[in-house]
């Protein structure tokens, strides 16, 4: 009897000393993706661009292999300026990709990791020739265009770059529009529901005028339907230093795209646009 | 005298030590408890698996195209994809349940397949040598297994029976994926029990002559049924990380070969063979160790010393080879697929390892400590008492360079900081190939020990002695100078690529040595002079190696096991079925450190329960003074 309390004792005391390691050692669990629903009536870019950036470091488990070096396993991707990044790949005489700017390049990259390999980073054995990164729009990531485009927008956006993807497409946000849904309000100001209601958000009537041609501070916009297509007047919007109306002093606010909802957007550009006088 | 006073001492230290055991075991399962009922966590465990979708629209279809495809073949059938709500809740976690009911089948499963393996070799031996001590004992290592056959059954059926019901989309897909598979494992039982029984109760019946060859043919049958086993449940385990011969959504469109043979099959079959036996070693070798303990029969400690001996040499002998399979297998994992690689060795699992090292440094410690201390056996082992401090010194050493690198103790902030796991001034450290330096440092160091008990008892006759002393010393000393230098070398500067690369060019040193080893003494001590050597001279302490031996070994299983799980993160079948369950994430390593104790406690028991029941069979209870009086 008293061998086998000497020895089970021995033994417990051992299994417990096992126990004590994984304790010391930090206790990460590791979540599995949890669903994210985006109401387009209310995503702005800024929203956009942060859902990116939170794929990138949770869903996507791009910073498994992504990681700056030593640690990495693939290009530092977050550290490095992509835009500038991708412009050499695409110079680069190896590149044989149907890539033409940045966002193309991005996109292929997650999509067909093997169509242009990084220099060193390639499938051992295979010379470069065959990329170790799963193609993310497959199991086991398994991200849609709509994540895709946002984690190319976060790519973008982190070192100051444009962002050249559109938001998600407008005719699916005025679906969600017409159903009713209700966005997480308390969160971001309501979105309008409304034309009006939105000039009036953005405080658009404090600089132009409605309903004549006086200037205030920006050209009134009575007429503005028949002087710019509703391409322009978006772009007037979303980057009102492209073109600067004659006379005017570079003053209107430069993150609209960033702050309106794509269904504010589109109901103030079909608005204005038919605003011809 | 001297040893009674020793006694009491350690008897005075082991009550405090047994009551502080005690508490901290109690705790231990009181967090478990509550972790497991998961008190007020209930809605956080209900946040959904998903994707990101647009509002009022349907989720996404995973891979579409794929499963336009499968609609024109109608025979084809996806994998189903349950939602939450479809997963039966029990009020517990069922994940718990099915860990600890498969992980105890696994131990069991373990043992009974590897006794009956190095059982037949033990026989064989006795054949060979012609000397019965070793059909004995070959005998005895069945007997105290017995019963394990039919816990394993007990398990394995609970196990099925709680995975049918608590996964049952899950299992119907399995099911409909393996199908008449499942059938030929199961009636694989009935020829296994048949062998079993035959070759264990006809073993005295068929002892000698031409019979005992039909008694070593049962024993292969036996064995070859159990490896059948073994290879069909393996499938099951690998089908499930790296699915084969179904299509992206899971619809199955090869035969059953070609779904068994995944690309991780053999690796888990070479591993889990080896590490099985290793493990069946080690357990028996506790019983050898308990019978040896509690007794004072000279003779009877003699047979349990040599018993125990000879468990341990099996135990550490699989042990060996281990790493080798370990790596192997871990080249495959991230050949199949690289994310699921780092998701083992550079994700949250990574820290893992670190446990991982201490339960191997247990084990090598453990097994070096018992064949030094089984020298004083033998007369000639005065010679190596200087070269057992080395060894010593370089296997601690090794040991903390293996463990220590890493900062134990983050805080939550800190590992954010951080990214999740590594210490961008300590990382480097901790990465493989400062570790790998390490570890391959102590193998080599134990098969050392090895080789200096295994010429304790000899002196070398022939002439070339000194120079095969000389040749080897060389070997070894070139081996250890190789080691360190492509660990330091293409560990710390040059890319990650050459780092797996180099670790199996230093894997394939140690592999030199230990090949060397062997061939030159082998020549070296063909008819060597013999020094006496005498079984049961050992020390009594020397025995507890042989109990630190099974316990780390069980734990390391489990928690391997937990690891081989878990690389699938929320994935029942990677890439083609997902896991919406409450428990689809990978749960904290102190969590899965409850999960082990338990299991490793359980095991225990029952294992205890195991030799008791073999004890039994051997005693026989005196006719009691009463009813002899009656009678007459
Ligand atoms: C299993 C490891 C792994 C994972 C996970 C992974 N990548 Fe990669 N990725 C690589 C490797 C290796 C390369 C370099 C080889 C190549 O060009 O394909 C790479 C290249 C890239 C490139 C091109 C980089 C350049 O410098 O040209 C982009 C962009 C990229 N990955 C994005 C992602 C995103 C976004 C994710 C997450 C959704 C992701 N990767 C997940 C391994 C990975
Ligand atoms: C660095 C090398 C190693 C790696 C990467 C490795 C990896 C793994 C993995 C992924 C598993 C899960 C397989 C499963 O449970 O189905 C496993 C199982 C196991 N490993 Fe290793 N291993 C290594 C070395 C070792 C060593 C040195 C031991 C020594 C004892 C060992 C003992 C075990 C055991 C006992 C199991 C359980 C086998 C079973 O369940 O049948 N491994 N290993």
């Amino acid at each position: 009897m008293k061998v086998l309390f000497k020895t089970l004792g021995f033994s417990l005391g051992l299994t417990l000393l096992f126990t004590l390691v994984t304790y010391l050692l930090p206790q990460v669990k590791g979540e599995a993706p949890v669903e994210k629903k985006v109401d387009l009536s209310s995503l702005t870019m800024e929203d956009f661009i942060a859902l990116g950036d939170d794929i990138f470091h949770n869903k996507g488990t791009c910073t498994l292999c992504h990681k700056p070096a030593p640690l990495g396993r693939a290009p530092d991707i977050e550290g490095d300026d992509m835009v500038a990044e991708s412009a050499k790949r695409l110079a680069d005489p190896r590149y044989k990709g149907d890539a033409k700017d940045a966002e193309g390049y991005l996109r292929e990259s997650m999509l067909h990791p093997s169509k242009y390999v990084v220099a060193g980073w390639g499938k051992k054995g295979s010379n470069d020739s065959e990329s170790p990164m799963p193609p993310v729009d497959k199991p086991p990531i398994q991200l849609s265009a709509m994540e895709i485009d946002a984690v190319i927008a976060w790519l973008e956006a982190k070192d100051g770059n444009e962002v050249t993807v559109a938001l998600p497409t407008a005719a699916a946000a005025a679906e969600v529009a017409a159903g009713g849904a209700g966005g997480d309000a308390g969160k971001a100001p309501a979105p309008a529901a409304t034309a009006e209601e939105a000039l009036a958000k953005f405080a658009c009537v404090s600089c132009h005028s409605l309903d004549s041609k006086d200037t205030l501070v920006g050209p009134g916009l009575v007429d503005v339907g028949s002087r710019l297509t509703s391409e322009q007047v978006r772009q007037s919007i979303l980057d009102p230093g492209a073109v600067i109306a004659e006379g005017f002093p570079p003053a209107m606010p430069t993150d609209f795209g960033a702050k309106m909802t794509v269904n504010e957007l589109e109901m103030i550009v079909k608005y204005l646009a038919e605003k011809k006088g | 005298m001297m040893k009674q006073t020793r006694f009491s001492y350690i008897r005075g230290m082991m009550r405090p030590v047994l009551m502080f055991m005690t508490v901290l075991l109690f705790t231990g399962m009181a967090t478990l408890v509550l972790a497991e009922t998961g008190a007020g966590s209930a809605q956080a465990r209900i946040a959904p698996v998903g994707e990101v979708r647009l509002q009022g629209q349907p989720p996404v279809e995973i891979a579409p195209a794929a499963a336009k495809a499968a609609e024109e073949k109608a025979e084809l059938e996806a994998a189903p994809q349950p939602r939450r709500a479809d997963y039966p809740n029990v009020g517990m976690s069922s994940r718990a349940i099915v860990w600890v009911l498969a992980q105890m089948h696994l131990f069991f499963g373990a043992l009974v397949l590897a006794v009956p393996l190095f059982v037949l070799m033990i026989e064989l031996v006795g054949v060979y040598t012609g000397d019965e001590r070793y059909d004995d004992m070959a005998h005895e290592f069945m007997k105290i297994s017995l019963t394990g056959f039919s816990i394993t059954a007990i398990f394995g059926g609970s196990l099925a029976l709680a995975l049918f019901m608590l996964y049952p989309d899950f299992m119907g897909y399995m099911m409909h994926v393996f199908g008449a598979q499942v059938l030929v494992y199961a009636s694989m039982f009935f020829f296994e029990s048949f062998f079993l029984y035959v070759y264990y109760y006809g073993w005295n019946a068929f002892r000698y002559g031409n019979l005992k060859w039909v008694h070593l043919t049962l024993g292969l049958l036996l064995n070859a049924s159990g490896l059948t086993i073994m290879v069909l449940a393996n499938s099951w385990a690998t089908f499930m990380m790296a699915p084969s011969g179904v299509n992206e959504v899971g619809a199955v469109v090869g035969n059953i070969w070609e779904i068994m043979k995944g690309p991780l099959w053999n690796p888990i079959n070479l591993h889990r063979f080896i590490a099985n036996i290793g493990f069946g070693g080690a357990v028996v070798g506790a019983y050898a160790a308990f019978k040896f303990l509690s007794t004072t029969d000279p003779e009877k400690r003699a047979h349990y010393d040599w018993m125990g001996y000879t468990s341990n040499f099996i135990a550490i002998l699989a042990f060996l080879p281990l790493p080798f399979a370990g790596y192997y297998l871990m080249a495959e994992i991230y050949s199949y697929s690289q994310q699921m690689g780092i998701t083992a060795m550079g994700g949250i699992l990574a820290w893992l390892f670190i446990v991982q090292a201490v339960l191997i440094g247990t084990i090598l410690l453990a097994g070096n400590f018992y064949l030094w201390s089984g020298m004083s056996r033998t007369e000639g082992s005065e010679r190596y008492k200087g070269l057992i401090k080395v060894i010593a010194f370089v296997l601690v050493v090794s040991f903390l360079i293996w463990v220590t690198p890493h900062t134990l103790i983050l805080s939550a902030s800190e590992i954010s900081l951080l990214g999740g796991s590594h210490h961008h001034i300590l990382g480097p450290l901790g990465i493989m190939p400062a570790k790998n330096i390490a570890v391959n440092l102590m193998l080599i160091a134990t098969f050392l020990s090895f080789q200096l008990y295994r010429r304790s008892d000899k002196v070398a006759t022939v002439r070339w002695a000194p120079l095969g002393n000389a040749l080897l010393i060389g070997v070894y000393v070139a081996a250890v100078v190789n080691i360190i230098f492509l660990g330091v070398y293409y560990g710390y500067f040059t890319n990650t690529v050459y780092k797996v690369g180099s670790s199996v060019a230093q894997v394939s040193t140690t592999l030199v040595v230990i090949v060397a080893g062997l061939v030159i003494d082998t020549l070296m001590f063909r008819n060597a002079k013999r020094l006496p050597s005498h079984w049961g001279r050992i020390p009594d302490r020397a025995q507890y190696a042989l109990f630190a031996l099974p316990i780390a070994f069980t734990w390391l299983m489990a928690l391997m096991g937990y690891v081989r799980s878990s690389v699938k993160t929320h994935w029942h079948v990677y890439t083609v079925m997902k896991d919406n369950s409450p428990d689809n994430f990978i749960p904290t390593i102190g969590y899965a450190g409850n999960m082990i104790t338990l299991v490793t406690v359980l095991f225990l028991l029952c294992v205890l329960f195991m030799f008791w029941v073999a004890n039994l069979s051997g005693s026989r209870q005196a006719k009691p003074e009463a009813t002899a009086g009656g009678e007459a």
